[in-house]
């Protein structure tokens, strides 16, 4: 029997309200005359082509752009994009989508080979997409062999069955595979407009989507705008004309342009967020982002002797003040943190490790006893570095750790700053002792942040090598409930400690008091410019 | 003199062959390569990366393939990090922009730096003077990244005159703040070369003459003093026109004018190989040519100097 996700999809469309009327939001609010949306970017985008994107900002305008096969509403939940739904085989391995009628910003219709041409575009080893590890990461059949070169792009696991049905044969059983389709990567590209224009195809004017605006302009440095797709299915519900990305490298710059009234988002400078919030109260936000600040300590051969040592791990785990952290240095909401998973993560259940429920000084002492029992102290001091990149907040949170470890446990500690692709480097090649990172999460499940430490990882730069750990992140991807895994996983990272968790973040922004529906409780940061509306007042 | 300029017009070949070698192997000699980021990539999805852009190839056969193809068809190849676009595109739409702002900054650096530091020397030793000085080391002190969220903080925030950044051809207010910014500094070290330069001249012996025939001061400072104060001014103005029109990374930056000053130092920073080249070719051939021109200018001005 197959279990059919489509009825309710169903029952929500066949309920819409009809088209509303003109100058009034869904919620009946008065609109402003200028649906003009315009937010601060932090860098240039560097590619508006969904297989070649690989930053978050590049996928916010691809999500405007182009469609996917499933979106997510305000809160993350999945919902229909271009597909009204799927349907999945009771082996779970094959998903079969229904792809709605809908158009291309040039006017061909939307098809399953178009999603067959990109997915395969993704993988294809002459596009060399940085990304294509996504497809593996999905389990699409034979996804691995066709990025190595081993198979052709035609054994790749999509099909169209018509022009309407798509369907994906995956490797294991992914609970949570719809829900990855969601990802800009596996967007669907128009193979008539790339064939005709080569790789000028991304450029204003050749560049065709299915999103719900088109590119009209781009100037690198400065600014990239997109104007309503008059032939996108749903541009009856869309309200907001015209998207405008601004280019602005420094944040307290753009902090200037916003009070100045030239911007309706832009982020709020590390250390701010207090002062804006009483100044602004309804302005300034501070709401859950999906990444997870990390220091890890190098358990490798290359690491230093110290760190193989647990009680080491631990003591220097417990010795940092959290609180401080996030309440005196980021002061952005953030969360004091004790595990990996952002604690915010979809259908993730937080089971605190003991240390987390312990008082600081609680904390202190049972780190200090650690380290003595390991054999450091006055006679034989710890001496080790913490590397970081060049970032003012890493910088004070390494000050701050130091201090700590330094007060608490009398651990000596060098800091070591280099610039980002040299600490990239140094981690990956195991050149660190204790190193900052961060993790952000691919999609909303709490396996995008506990596969970093399966031995198999390539991300996993502690050298953290568990085969029991492994087993549970191998069967959680075939469990009905994954989550007894995923909160024994934590628990043995409590207990080995491969890194110490610092802090989960939080998006701290400026929201213009006029703009409506922004998705503050999108862990993802998943925007859609569709669903926003300025309203009048 | 056109045999200099002809020699000097030849030593730019190995010039800047040296210039390109050097370059590619220090950007190959830094950690970390353009694909290098916190989510390592497979090695096979690197090694498909790799080889769509070369960077399989032995350092000396890279090196040879480049110099060909911008030799023999001026492209400079794809740009690492902007994946749509090529160096040649990046620097055809940046370029313009940095030469119109960098322009009129130094035109007005060397207008009022000029008229200051002469100013200056005239009433030495008067309000005038101290003014003077005052101001051009109030403005060199102020660095421009100082300046830049000052100046958007009071004529975008306070006054509301003018926007905060951006850039359009045809509307000047856009350049305004970028043009303040940048020749400030300029403007003061070209105040105080010309003060010192201009108070050596005023004592001179030819001065003094001039002034025993009873001619104006005005027609002693202009036809007599002024041309060889401007000496020392000149030469620095080769390395600072150059410096100008190349981009600064901070008015880019505050302003968001889409110049190429950022794309260096962006292009630095994500090892986009590619990109770093381009600019870095840009800026030699246009320090090679404003250096040749100080040469050539410096024989007009001074009849003591032949080549």
């Amino acid at each position: 029997m197959k279990f059919n996700q489509l009825l309710p999809f169903a029952l929500s469309a066949s309920l819409a309200m009809p088209v509303i009327a003109a100058g009034t939001s869904p919620d009946g609010e008065p609109l402003a005359e200028d649906q003009t949306f315009t937010y601060r970017l932090l860098d240039d985008i560097k590619s508006f082509d969904p297989q070649i994107n690989t930053d978050v900002e590049g996928s916010r305008i691809m999500r405007d752009l182009f469609e996917g096969l499933m979106n997510e509403d305000a809160t993350g939940e999945l919902i229909p994009g271009a597909a009204t739904g799927y349907t999945v085989s009771d082996d779970k391995l094959t998903y079969t989508f229904s792809l709605r009628d809908a158009k291309w910003s040039n006017g061909d219709p939307v098809t399953a080979n178009d999603f067959v041409f990109a997915w395969r575009r993704l993988v294809d080893p002459a596009l060399a997409s940085e990304y294509a590890w996504y497809m593996e990461l999905m389990g699409v059949k034979n996804a691995s062999a066709v990025v190595k070169g081993d198979a052709p792009l035609e054994d790749l696991g999509v099909r169209a069955i018509d022009d309407k049905t798509f369907e994906v044969t995956i490797d294991n059983a992914l609970p949570y595979f719809a829900s990855m389709t969601v990802h800009a990567s596996v967007f669907p590209v128009n193979a008539a407009v790339i064939e005709k224009h080569g790789k000028d195809w991304t450029k204003p004017g050749n560049l065709v989507g299915n999103g719900a605006y088109v590119l009209t302009e781009y100037r690198s440095g400065e600014k990239v705008v997109r104007e309503r797709n008059p032939l996108y299915w749903n541009n009856d519900k869309t309200i907001i004309d015209e998207a405008v990305a601004l280019v602005i490298n420094d944040e307290n710059q753009a902090l200037t342009r916003y009070l100045a009234g030239e911007l309706d988002k832009t982020a709020i400078p590390a250390g701010q967020y207090p002062r804006l919030k009483e100044e602004y109260p309804d302005q300034a936000y501070s709401f859950p982002q999906s990444c997870s600040y990390i220091y890890w300590f190098n358990m490798t051969d290359k690491g230093p002797e110290a760190l193989k040592d647990v009680r080491v791990r631990k003591a220097l785990s417990y010795a940092i003040n959290r609180e401080v952290i996030t309440d005196r240095i980021l002061q952005g909401g953030q969360y004091q943190s004790y595990n990996f998973t952002h604690q915010k993560t979809a259908g993730f259940e937080l089971n605190e490790p003991d240390y987390a429920t312990w008082s600081q000084s609680e904390r202190d002492a049972k780190a200090v006893e650690l380290l003595k029992e390991a054999g450091y102290g006055p006679e034989n001091p710890l001496k080790l570095t913490l590397n970081y990149n060049t970032d003012e907040a890493h910088k004070k949170i390494a000050i701050g750790v130091s201090q700590f470890w330094k007060k608490t446990l009398g651990v000596e500690i060098e800091l070591a700053n280099t610039e980002w692709k040299i600490h990239t480097t140094n981690l990956q090649n195991g050149d660190y002792e204790i190193g900052r990172y961060a993790w952000c999460g691919d999609y909303n499940e709490a396996s995008t942040y506990l596969d970093l430490l399966t031995s198999y990882s390539g991300h996993n730069v502690a050298g953290f090598n568990n085969a029991e750990y492994d087993k549970l992140m191998a069967d959680s991807k075939t469990m009905e409930d994954p989550n007894p895994n995923y909160t024994a996983a934590e628990t043995m990272l409590a207990e080995n400690m491969p890194f110490a968790p610092v802090y989960q973040y939080t998006k701290v922004v400026m929201l213009s008091p006029q703009l409506r529906n922004y998705p503050v409780d999108n862990l993802m940061q998943n925007v859609y410019t569709r669903d926003l509306y300025i309203s009048a007042k | 003199m056109f045999n200099f300029v002809l020699k000097r017009l030849a030593i730019v070949i190995p010039t800047m062959l040296v210039l390109i070698v050097i370059s590619f192997i220090l950007m190959h000699s830094a950690p970390g390569g353009p694909f290098t980021s916190e989510r390592e990539l497979p090695p096979e999805i690197l090694a498909n990366v790799e080889a769509k852009y070369g960077l399989d190839q032995p350092l000396i056969s890279q090196i040879v393939v480049y110099v060909k193809n911008v030799v023999f068809h001026f492209d400079f190849g794809p740009s690492f990090t902007y994946k749509d676009r090529s160096v040649n595109e990046i620097i055809a739409q940046g370029f313009p922009i940095t030469l119109i702002y960098g322009s009129i900054s130094f035109l007005v650096a060397v207008l009022v730096g000029v008229s200051l530091g002469v100013a200056a020397a005239i009433r030495h030793n008067s309000w005038l003077d101290y003014l003077a000085v005052g101001i051009s080391i109030g403005a060199q002190v102020l660095p421009n990244f100082v300046m830049a969220p000052i100046l958007v903080l009071v004529f975008t925030l306070w006054l509301g005159w003018l926007p905060g950044g951006g850039w359009e051809y045809n509307n000047p207010s856009y350049i305004i703040m970028p043009v303040i910014a940048l020749s400030t500094s300029f403007m003061a070290s070209i105040a105080r070369i010309t003060r010192s330069s201009m108070l050596e001249v005023l004592n001179a012996n030819h001065i003094r003459t001039a002034r025993a025939k009873g001619l104006p001061t005005r027609h002693i400072i202009l036809h007599h003093a002024l041309k060889p104060a401007l000496l020392p001014v000149i030469s620095y103005l080769g390395p600072a026109f150059v410096s100008m029109i190349t981009g600064s990374v901070v008015i880019d930056m505050y302003f968001s004018t889409g110049g190429i000053g950022l794309f260096f130092v962006n292009a630095a920073l994500n090892r986009d190989y590619s990109v770093m080249m381009g600019i870095t070719i840009l800026i030699g051939l246009l320090t090679i040519f404003f250096n040749l021109l100080v040469d050539i200018i410096y024989a007009w001005i001074d009849p003591k100097i032949r080549y």
